[in-house]
């Protein structure tokens, strides 16, 4: 529910995105729009299997979809997914909140080594986002699942959209000009569109995403083709599934979202942790210039801490695309554990590494395609953030009471100022929505020149 | 002050990179660790007091392990301690190790990254991590063309960088794009940082580059294109720093066929008090 709550939340910040590695296209006049994309990349080696959701909300017979793929895809290459591996992958890498308690000055005091703090994550929402006259050849073409698909060649980008329009795609002006790039490098199309009768057997509302397999020594996302007639910045999250280490892109900045700090307590209440994260996204990406990818969180798959989701089951994995890993179903034998045999403290994980980008772009700012580069390094990162919960204590509960309260109202201001740097956001309100402790007597005001003299002075 | 460094080009170029590194760290989110940095020239130095010892050579200085180990933090992330001061280590004996007819083979940073990206776990390069900012750009342009013009190897950084930009301008024309979006791209690729500081502080390396002009510019297109190649058709990151390294080992064959005089570190001819601004 909380989930839904945010998806409508983006639409509303992100507005009319299109699709992120290729275009939709419709076959009437009706306004398309795709808004929050997501996408998993399982790469080893040049194997990759990329699944694709979009979030499109039009008349199922009205979608189409237009992808560049660097080979024919046979029909064993293209799977239907569910949507649900997607949810998995997100609610386990969403940014996160983690709870602290302070245990109680007064009580500290008798029992000092007791009651490190609980520690509770909360699984806070993610952001989810957060023919042949005209040089076209049909290379292969197949139903899978509800998807009517075809894979095309070119060898003109003119002939192309001749081709698409010729037969009832209402492709973007421009197009043309945007294929071409993707012909040259000999690129194939990848379009697919929805067969109204397989649809309604499989029973249901939304489409599911699709996958392709493929060996390509091209490690990138082609964004640029959405881009055809694009209003105002696009958000894409990309959960880069690997062996080896954290994912970034090449071709651009890749930057770590600021994590880890002390913020206030509200931001557990209600809606405000979405809508800080929101805010908070939005100011970095604005102080990029709308350049940089961010990395929201990479970690071996293995384990977690705190963890916001389970990790994903060996079946999942499978599902989202990782090849390397073992079926337990297909497997008589136990399943050998692939690659480096970590400890896996979390029953279930498998040694997969998860990198979670979130890109917000326009046009003018990410005027090539996104190329990646699976590096070496293994530092865990996560968005997480950290409210500490003042104890309830009165300020003359005892003796230390007076300065604990007048610490954590200091740490309150820190968080509140820390909160308002990140979002860009108004400190007054902020300050507002803090609950004030029974604040310690202020001593009274001394003059500088008070007490210099001694008690004696004027005597 | 130029006479007191007796206008030599590695002491700007020391302070130039210090400079990066410190704007980099502050300012593009580097991910390294200051003792990363701090172990690096440690071993840097000790490696070559260590060498200088071995070979009994006297009257060289310790700008160019500053360099290195400046070179290797400016370039490489690593997650952990040890990969730094290493690779700092590897990188100063191969200058004393692997040479032909008294001239080092390889440039000291590019042969440690080189290193690092085939056999040392938990080390990375991050190409992008300059951003494609105009402004950072230009401060690497000046400050680069400073270091490079100092050395009299300004030739060889605006030659690489003509040589592929060029190509790639070829590339998007034959690929098919629009002008607007030609220009864009070319922008966005020109202003990357990585780019411009391997033209300015690295492949302009006036000990590591062929001595006779023509066989410097034969060289440094040789490696614009096999840059070129890894990057565009062969869709791999770090495509110059691969280049570098792969083509080092022509450089004697060069200087070989064209021979020409040797270059030599202002430093090294005036010497004496140099050590002195190193330290």
């Amino acid at each position: 529910m909380r989930k839904l709550a945010l998806f409508t939340l983006l639409t509303a910040a992100v507005g009319a995105a299109q699709a992120f590695c290729g275009f939709y296209v419709g076959k009437a006049d009706a306004q398309l729009f795709n808004d929050a994309s997501q996408v998993i990349v399982v790469r080893d080696g040049d194997k990759t299997v990329v699944s694709m959701l979009n979030d499109y909300q039009g008349e199922l017979k009205e979608f189409a979809l237009v992808v560049p793929v660097p080979t024919v895809l046979q029909k064993g290459q293209v799977n239907v997914g569910e949507k649900a591996i997607f949810d998995r992958l997100d609610a386990y890498s969403a940014p996160r909140l983690a709870e602290y308690y302070d245990p109680n000055p007064c009580e500290a005091r008798l029992e000092r080594r007791r009651n490190e703090a609980a520690m509770a994550p909360v699984p806070a929402t993610a952001p989810a986002p957060l023919g042949k006259s005209l040089g076209v050849t049909v290379e292969a073409s197949y139903t899978v699942g509800e998807y009517d698909i075809v894979i095309l060649s070119a060898t003109q980008s003119d002939g192309l959209e001749t081709w698409l329009k010729r037969e009832g795609y209402r492709i973007p002006a421009n197009s043309a000009k945007a294929l071409a790039p993707y012909i040259r490098q000999n690129m194939k199309f990848f379009v697919a569109k929805v067969n109204l009768a397989e649809q309604a057997k499989t029973g249901f509302q939304m489409l599911r995403p699709l996958q392709f397999a493929y060996e390509s020594e091209k490690y990138m996302l082609p964004i640029r083709l959405g881009m055809a007639n694009a209003r105002g910045p696009q958000d894409l999250i990309i959960y880069m599934l690997t062996k080896n280490g954290r994912v970034e892109t090449s071709n651009y900045r890749t930057v770590k979202l600021p994590a880890n700090m002390d913020l206030p307590v509200f931001l557990k209440q209600g809606n405000e942790f979405r809508n800080f994260y929101k805010a908070m996204f939005g100011e970095q990406a604005k102080k990029e210039g709308y350049r940089a990818v961010f990395t929201e969180y990479f970690w071996d798959m293995g384990w977690c801490d705190p963890c916001a989701a389970d990790p994903l089951s060996p079946e999942e994995l499978r599902k989202a695309g990782v090849f390397w890993v073992n079926n337990p179903a297909a497997a008589a034998s136990p399943p050998a554990l692939p690659s480096q045999g970590r400890m896996m403290p979390m029953p279930g994980a498998q040694p997969v590494m998860l990198t979670r980008l979130h890109v917000r772009y326009t046009p003018e700012t990410f005027p090539e395609d996104l190329m990646f580069q699976e590096t070496k390094d293994r530092q865990n990162f996560q968005t997480r953030y950290v409210l500490r919960h003042p104890a309830k204590i009165e300020a003359d509960a005892c003796p230390e009471a007076r300065a604990y309260l007048d610490g954590v109202q200091k740490r309150q201001e820190a968080e509140a100022q820390q909160l308002a740097t990140l979002t860009g956001g108004d400190i007054s309100t902020i300050r507002s929505k803090i609950p004030l402790l029974p604040v310690p007597p202020a001593p009274p005001a001394k003059a500088w020149w008070e007490g210099l003299w001694g008690s004696t002075n004027g005597k | 002050m130029l006479r007191w460094t007796g206008g030599d080009a590695r002491f700007f170029q020391i302070v130039f990179q210090a400079v990066l590194l410190t704007v980099g760290v502050l300012l593009r989110d580097f991910s390294l660790l200051p003792w990363q940095m701090g172990l690096a020239l440690l071993a840097a130095a000790a490696t070559q007091a260590f060498w200088l010892r071995v070979f009994r050579l006297k009257n060289v200085g310790y700008l160019s392990p500053l360099i290195t180990a400046c070179g290797l933090s400016l370039l490489l992330r690593a997650d952990t301690l040890w990969a730094h001061p290493l690779l700092a280590c590897l990188a100063i004996s191969s200058k004393f190790l692997l040479r032909v007819r008294g001239k080092h083979v390889f440039n000291p940073a590019n042969f440690g990254v080189g290193l690092a990206l085939l056999i040392v776990p938990g080390t990375w390069v991050s190409p992008g991590q300059w951003g494609n900012d105009l402004g950072i750009a230009l401060w690497l342009v000046a400050l680069g063309a400073t270091v490079a013009g100092r050395a009299g190897r300004n030739d060889a950084a605006w030659l690489f960088l003509a040589s592929f930009l060029g190509l790639l301008l070829l590339r998007l024309l034959y690929l098919g794009h629009s002008v607007p979006r030609i220009w864009e791209i070319l922008c966005h690729q020109s202003l990357n940082g990585a780019l411009l500081l391997f033209a300015f502080f690295m492949i302009s390396d006036p000990m590591t580059l062929p001595d006779h002009p023509r066989a410097r510019h034969l060289h440094v297109v040789l490696v614009a294109l096999l840059a070129f190649v890894w990057q565009f058709l062969f869709y791999r990151p770090n495509g110059a720093l691969w280049a570098l390294l792969f083509l080092a080992p022509l450089v004697p064959l060069w200087d070989a066929i064209w021979p020409a005089k040797r270059y030599i570190w202002s430093e090294n001819r005036t010497l004496h008090n140099k050590c002195c601004v190193a330290r």
